[in-house]
């Protein structure tokens, strides 16, 4: 008898592309996840598409036009669960930085004819407009975290994705404190881990690709960096990044902005 | 008159999304359009106010299936607002990790997005059920190239250790030497990759473009060259402004390049190939040889190969590298902010990708602008479609809708940096 596999799909927003890449990383595991699961709409890897309704969704990208925020209600509908793949996704991109600007003024920055340009004034991760089952953060997501998640939905577990800081992560990982032992500053203490505490263990501070982590201090920590020459512009800049609309990371760049 | 319509929503095995158009009148194209929807995301205008060393890092963001090539422009265009030389072992880890780029863009496009065109199949995991070993070569191969972006950057996609006056952290010699085992394999994949590509049957077409690539002096271009074109073009990057001009039209938000007072050009693989054959490794260019290639490839379905023979030179350019390596004595050169412009190009795998920045005394970016390969090639795009598709219009809807999309898929269009949405649209008449 033939086995029914679950459903997967893969759909896109306003993004690089690079998360669901991520899935097209996974060298080793892509022909085994295509042997548990039906790849069944997957647009950057197969023009075959079949239609939903389907056991899990995953998807990249956020919220920047009519279009797109009526498209994810329709996603929502088609799928059992729901996870988002990314810091597009989780907390709006970097594309979010036009929620602390007047759009019309980056249209005609960019664009010979705004006129011609249809957005809206802010990018949005999805769980603004629909429920979202689980969130894998990361501005790329980890294809070992992605393996891990995929693996949970098959074994209807929860994926395990600690929720603790890159600090943690540098602990595991034997590397001198960057910010201690060099005076670099890192933003590692408010970050949520899953990277492997990549920047520090190439002797750089942590920037902030996935987020912030459970319960951050950034105000503290913003107190640390302008002890090591950090000023006020560049703290605001600092947390205006890939999750500059993540509510922790929005806030405290707020306070510095003047 | 003779009316027919054809649609497709979204076309597949793209980078992005976009949709496209073909109006016929009584079996004669009247007009092509690669309309692209992928929402805009504002780069340029956010730059503004942010310091010269955040760009590689925001502009990586433009583009998770080529974030090098953005790494790489924008720290070249940076250096050169700054007056900054970086040579040496720096340049070569540049190239180095740049190989990585080829070898993992090309050979995801080959085995995954474009060969399933050839041989019939909707992608590369339908492939594998017939063809496993042949998806688990592309797989290995591909790998080969992550392997070096994850060791020189971090990780695959987004690599951390990029920056302006070079990286965080040069790798030491021995830490290559395992790179040095899987790229040995590697090029032996790429090697039967070639031979593979070239057993595919390939429609008789050939199109009269003006290439535009980088030549670089005795080498085959990534990160440095002059801006040349098969027309006689041969300029600095900084006079690419010059020469060069955008238009923006109302189906895209891309904007569309043009060389000015003269016509649509083409960059990425065949370009490339033909103004630099000969800077090719011996093992590329002999196994190029071997496949059928003249100096210059313009057919664009052929492309295929010239990948193929891309990652086999990327790969034995990698190893080159490897083996000459000598550690610097510093990772990065110091850099003093100044005020200035900044120009580059280098060659993203699907083609050449311009930045330019002004900066203020600060270091804090003034102006930003940012041409990728896409929006460069789009008109080229266009231009195939009207001139292909006349000779198809009688073949059956689903034929001739294939045989579009493929000829889109030919120039591996990344609409993630131009922008997304391809959905065709064959209006043969009211």
């Amino acid at each position: 008898m033939k086995r029914i596999r679950p459903k997967l799909a893969v759909w896109k927003f306003a993004s690089c592309d690079g998360c669901q890449l991520s899935l097209l990383d996974c060298e080793d595991e892509l022909l085994e996840i295509a042997g548990e699961i039906e790849i069944a709409h997957f647009l950057e890897a197969t023009s075959a598409s079949a239609g939903g309704p389907y056991d899990l969704s995953l998807v990249e990208g956020s919220v920047t036009t009519a279009h797109d925020a009526a498209r994810i209600q329709e996603v929502r509908k088609q799928s059992r669960f729901l996870i988002t793949i990314g810091a597009c996704a989780t907390a709006g991109g970097i594309q979010a930085l036009r929620n602390f600007a007047d759009v019309r003024e980056y249209a005609a920055i960019v664009y010979a004819r705004p006129d011609y340009i249809q957005t809206l004034a802010t990018s949005t991760a999805i769980a603004d407009h629909v429920k979202v089952d689980f969130e894998l953060r990361g501005c790329p997501i980890s294809t070992r975290q992605l393996v891990e998640t995929i693996s949970a939905f098959l074994a209807g577990r929860k994926p395990q994705t600690p929720p603790h800081s890159v600090c943690v992560e540098c602990k595991i990982a034997g590397n001198l404190c960057v910010m201690v032992g060099h005076g670099t500053p890192c933003l590692g203490p408010v970050t949520h881990a899953g990277c492997g505490a990549l920047c520090p263990s190439y002797n750089r501070g942590c920037y902030g690709c996935y987020g912030p982590m459970e319960t951050p201090n950034a105000p503290s920590l913003s107190a640390w960096l302008g002890k090591l020459g950090m000023d006020e512009d560049a703290l605001k800049r600092v947390y205006r990044n890939f999750n500059a609309n993540a509510d922790a990371f929005r806030k405290e760049s707020e306070r510095h902005d003047r | 008159m003779i009316v027919k319509t054809i649609k497709v929503d979204q076309l597949a095995r793209v980078e992005g999304e976009g949709a496209l158009k073909v109006v016929a009148r009584d079996g004669v194209v009247q007009s092509a359009e690669l309309n692209i929807f992928e929402p805009p995301r504002f780069f340029e205008a956010f730059l503004r106010d942010r310091m010269y060393s955040e760009a590689p890092d925001i502009t990586a963001r433009i583009c998770g299936i080529c974030p090098v090539a953005y790494q790489m422009s924008a720290i070249h265009a940076m250096e050169n607002a700054l007056g900054v030389v970086v040579d040496g072992p720096l340049r070569d880890l540049r190239r180095l990790i740049y190989c990585g780029e080829w070898i993992e863009s090309h050979t995801l496009h080959i085995y995954m997005l474009h060969a399933p065109d050839f041989l019939g199949y909707a992608g590369a995991i339908e492939m594998a059920r017939d063809h496993a070993d042949i998806v688990r070569r592309g797989l290995d191969l591909k790998r080969a190239g992550n392997s070096i972006i994850a060791l020189l950057g971090g990780r695959e996609i987004h690599p951390i250790n990029v920056r302006v006056g070079g990286f965080y952290r040069a790798p030491r010699r021995r830490e290559l030497q395992p790179l040095a085992e899987e790229l040995k394999r590697a090029r032996d994949l790429a090697l039967a990759t070639v031979r593979w590509t070239s057993s595919f049957d390939f429609p008789d077409v050939e199109r009269d473009y003006e290439f535009v690539a980088l030549r670089g002096e005795g080498e085959y271009p990534f990160n440095q060259g002059r801006i040349v074109s098969s027309r006689g073009l041969d300029i600095a990057a900084a006079e690419y402004d010059e020469h060069f001009e955008e238009s923006h039209v109302e189906h895209s938000t891309a904007l569309h390049a043009h060389i000015k007072a003269r016509a649509a050009y083409l960059t990425g693989p065949l370009a490339r190939y033909a103004l630099n054959a000969a800077s090719l490794s011996p093992i590329a260019r002999e196994a190029a040889r071997d496949a059928g290639m003249g100096p210059v490839c313009a057919n664009p379905f052929r492309s295929i190969i010239v990948r193929a023979v891309e990652v086999l030179y990327a790969c034995d350019e990698a190893l080159r590298i490897i083996d000459d390596y000598e550690e610097p004595e510093r990772p990065a050169v110091e850099i003093e902010p100044r005020a200035g412009t900044g120009y580059a190009a280098t060659e993203a795998p699907r083609g050449m990708l311009y930045h330019r920045y002004q900066l203020h005394a600060d270091g804090k970016i003034a102006d930003a602008r940012i041409v990728p390969p896409t929006s460069q090639n789009q008109p080229s795009i266009e231009e195939d479609l009207k001139i292909f598709a006349n000779a198809w219009l009688d073949l059956p809807d689903d034929a001739l809708r294939h045989r579009c999309e493929q000829t889109i898929r030919n120039h591996d269009p990344c609409i993630s940096c131009a922008t997304h949405f391809l959905r065709l649209d064959v209006d043969r008449g009211g």
